[in-house]
């Protein structure tokens, strides 16, 4: 019975993390905040304030009861709500909507301003630009993050801690102070024509976020080396680690960024305002923007067709979109 | 797929560094730095020192070297030494921007700082649907945010045929000239502010509250305390850490608003609900425009109190996750 020494090693402690406290910083308290809730819901599923005994008293019951039915109907009338009534705005002729916007179709539903938001407006013409705007700004933040996560964490060369400073100290500096030397490089690159209307002045400063790369690379410190030591043994180099290895481990890492990613681009305005401003390039949010003085009905079916696509996201992806908020707030926010 | 293995990122002891080749001993020589895989870090690294480089740290920079000069990016810039900071403090809108920025971030404490913490209190009591009340409280978070103002100009419609008016209406309230008034103008971006952001707050709560430990109710329980108690003595005393971390970043965040002034009212009426940003903005882009070396001193000025800000954050984020 030698093997019972043999234990497993010490898991790691919460608090604990030598090195870069920096970086380890927002992502430690996350993942405290995580472990503990897993551990308390193993010990006790649906321990709350509020313990089972407290719930068999009527008294209680009745109270948190009728408080949680009156929280539902806020949160239809105050969150649904608004959605609901642009869904009925889409369809309701201009006239009633300017005269009467709260009764419901008064001269009956019109397909009118569907047809003329996406023939005489071409909505999806601008739904395929911002489609285009969140891949690139996908993939360039996907590889930025996954490469430079695997230098600070995996390669660690000599000048690994330099880089790593250099990219968190970024955090500290707000967007504010970016946006006019970015335009200015946008406008006047160091090599080649300007980037104004070129997906690329979307596309490369997208790439730039500190937070993708700590996130990534505290996943990747996770990953246990035992499997690196190995793949080293068999002769893999560390681009077969790379792509073989550590990528396939770290999907859940890569899903989470990639949701930040698709959702930042498309809500993004100020930015693409200044850079992309043909038509041919502009995004949904700019050229909705555009559109705020023409006929409301319009209006109203353009803002409706834009919400459709990230609301069916939402409720596909709620699970990952939740997880994501979460994970922001302890993070970032 | 489970995002769950995300959060598992449990920092240990920094483990070994993955080595191309056992180090060595002879050093020094391109032949032995490349072979010993320093050739392979600088191509893996070559996208984050791309990127970082033209889109962070040379903006960056830049910024300083901007603030510093008359340029309308076209022509040659001038050093002009202080005269942009000098010109900032001279500028007769800027307590009128600062103002109007400190207003907002005010209302938007004011509105949303309560009640996404009762909304989650509430919820984190539920036994069931738990899942349908969060997609509830965050569906206005998805709506791109253009979507949500454009929306909300409509329902502001100072008309008495008005969404709002007409809604108030009917328990005879009203009408209210909303946007078109400047003291109401800026309460009502900041309740449009308020509803598109309010869900993601609620989420962050939630998350927060399930991490409390039971052990500390069944604590409280043994020394009889009442539901209500429990929640003052044990809840909110649990959530201090993430409160202040939302009340920090609501700070910064609101420091920065420009979305909602810029589309509801462009800074209207009479300037009064002209940020920061949004005076940045016009400076560098809009009708006074190409005044750009002005607009970086301003934005840097913002942002060295935003740096401070998050250098709060920071220092407590750290040393909470220590304890």
């Amino acid at each position: 019975m030698t093997t019972i020494d043999r234990d497993t090693p010490p898991p790691a402690l919460p608090g604990a993390m030598p090195g870069s406290a920096a970086a380890a910083a927002p992502s430690a308290s996350l993942a405290a905040i995580v472990r503990r809730r897993r551990r308390s819901t193993v010990d006790n599923p649906d321990r709350g304030a509020l313990s089972s005994a407290d719930w068999r008293r009527p008294s209680v019951k009745h109270t948190w009861r009728s408080m949680h039915f009156l929280l539902l109907v806020l949160l239809l009338v105050w969150c649904l709500g608004p959605l609901l009534l642009l869904g009925k705005f889409a369809f309701t002729p201009t006239q009633d909507i300017l005269t009467a916007p709260m009764a419901v179709f008064p001269n009956g539903p019109t397909m009118h301003n569907v047809d003329q938001a996406w023939n005489r407006y071409h909505i999806g013409q601008f739904f395929m630009n911002t489609v285009w705007f969140a891949l690139g700004a996908w993939f360039t933040q996907i590889l930025v993050a996954t490469t430079g996560g695997f230098v600070l964490s995996v390669l660690r060369p000599r000048w690994a801690k330099v880089l790593n400073w250099a990219v968190l100290a970024t955090l500290f500096v707000p967007a504010v102070v970016l946006l006019i030397p970015l335009y200015k490089i946008i406008v006047h690159p160091p090599v080649g024509d300007s980037l104004v209307n070129n997906f690329f002045a979307v596309w490369l400063p997208a790439g730039a976020s500190a937070f993708n790369v700590v996130l990534v690379a505290r996943f990747f410190d996770s990953l246990p080396r035992e499997i690196f030591e190995a793949a080293r043994v068999d002769g893999a180099g560390p681009f077969r680690l790379f792509w073989h290895i550590v990528l396939p481990m770290s999907k859940p890492i890569i899903g989470v960024v990639s949701v930040f990613a698709v959702i930042a681009s498309w809500k993004d305005f100020l930015w693409p305002f200044l850079v992309l401003k043909d038509d041919s390039v502009k995004p949904l949010s700019v050229y909705l923007q555009s559109m705020a003085n023409v006929d409301k009905g319009t209006l109203m079916a353009a803002l409706a067709i834009s919400t459709l696509i990230p609301i069916t996201m939402f409720l596909v992806f709620q699970r990952m979109f939740l997880r994501g908020a979460g994970l922001g707030g302890a993070v970032k926010g | 797929m489970t995002t769950d293995d995300v959060v598992t990122v449990a920092p240990g002891p920094k483990p070994a560094r993955f080595q191309v080749h056992e180090r060595s001993k002879q050093r020094g020589t391109p032949a032995t730095w490349v072979r010993r895989g320093g050739l392979t870090a600088l191509l893996f690294a070559l996208p984050i020192l791309f990127i970082f480089g033209v889109f962070s740290w040379w903006p960056i920079v830049s910024a300083f070297v901007m603030s510093l000069q008359k340029t309308n990016l076209t022509d040659a810039p001038v050093w002009v030494g202080l005269d942009n900071f000098r010109a900032v403090f001279a500028d007769p809108l800027l307590p009128t921007v600062i103002k109007n920025t400190a207003w907002f971030a005010v209302l938007a404490l004011i509105f949303g700082y309560p009640v996404p913490l009762i909304g989650a209190v509430l919820m984190s009591e539920l036994r069931r649907r738990k899942g349908l009340y969060s997609v509830l409280a965050y569906l206005p978070v998805v709506v791109p945010p253009v979507v949500a103002v454009l929306l909300w100009k409509f329902f502001y419609d100072p008309r008495p045929e008005g969404v709002f008016n007409t809604v108030l209406g009917w328990v005879g309230l009203g009408p209210y000239p909303w946007l078109a008034d400047s003291a109401w103008a800026m309460p009502s971006l900041v309740l449009e502010a308020t509803w598109a952001a309010a869900g993601g707050t609620v989420i962050i709560y939630l998350a927060a509250l399930i991490s409390v430990p039971a052990e500390l109710y069944d604590a409280a329980e043994v020394d009889g305390a009442s539901v209500l108690r429990k929640v003052w003595h044990v809840t909110i005393p649990q959530l201090r850490g993430v409160l202040f971390i939302t009340l920090i970043l609501q700070i910064i965040g609101t420091a920065q608003v420009f979305l909602e002034p810029f589309l509801f009212t462009n800074g209207g009426p009479n300037h009064a609900t002209e940020t920061i940003m949004l005076h940045v903005y016009n400076l560098a882009f809009a009708n006074l425009g190409n005044n750009f070396g002005q607009a970086t001193a301003l934005s840097l000025l913002l942002a060295a109190f935003l740096a401070v800000m998050s250098l709060v954050y920071f220092r407590l984020t750290r040393s909470w996750s220590q304890s």
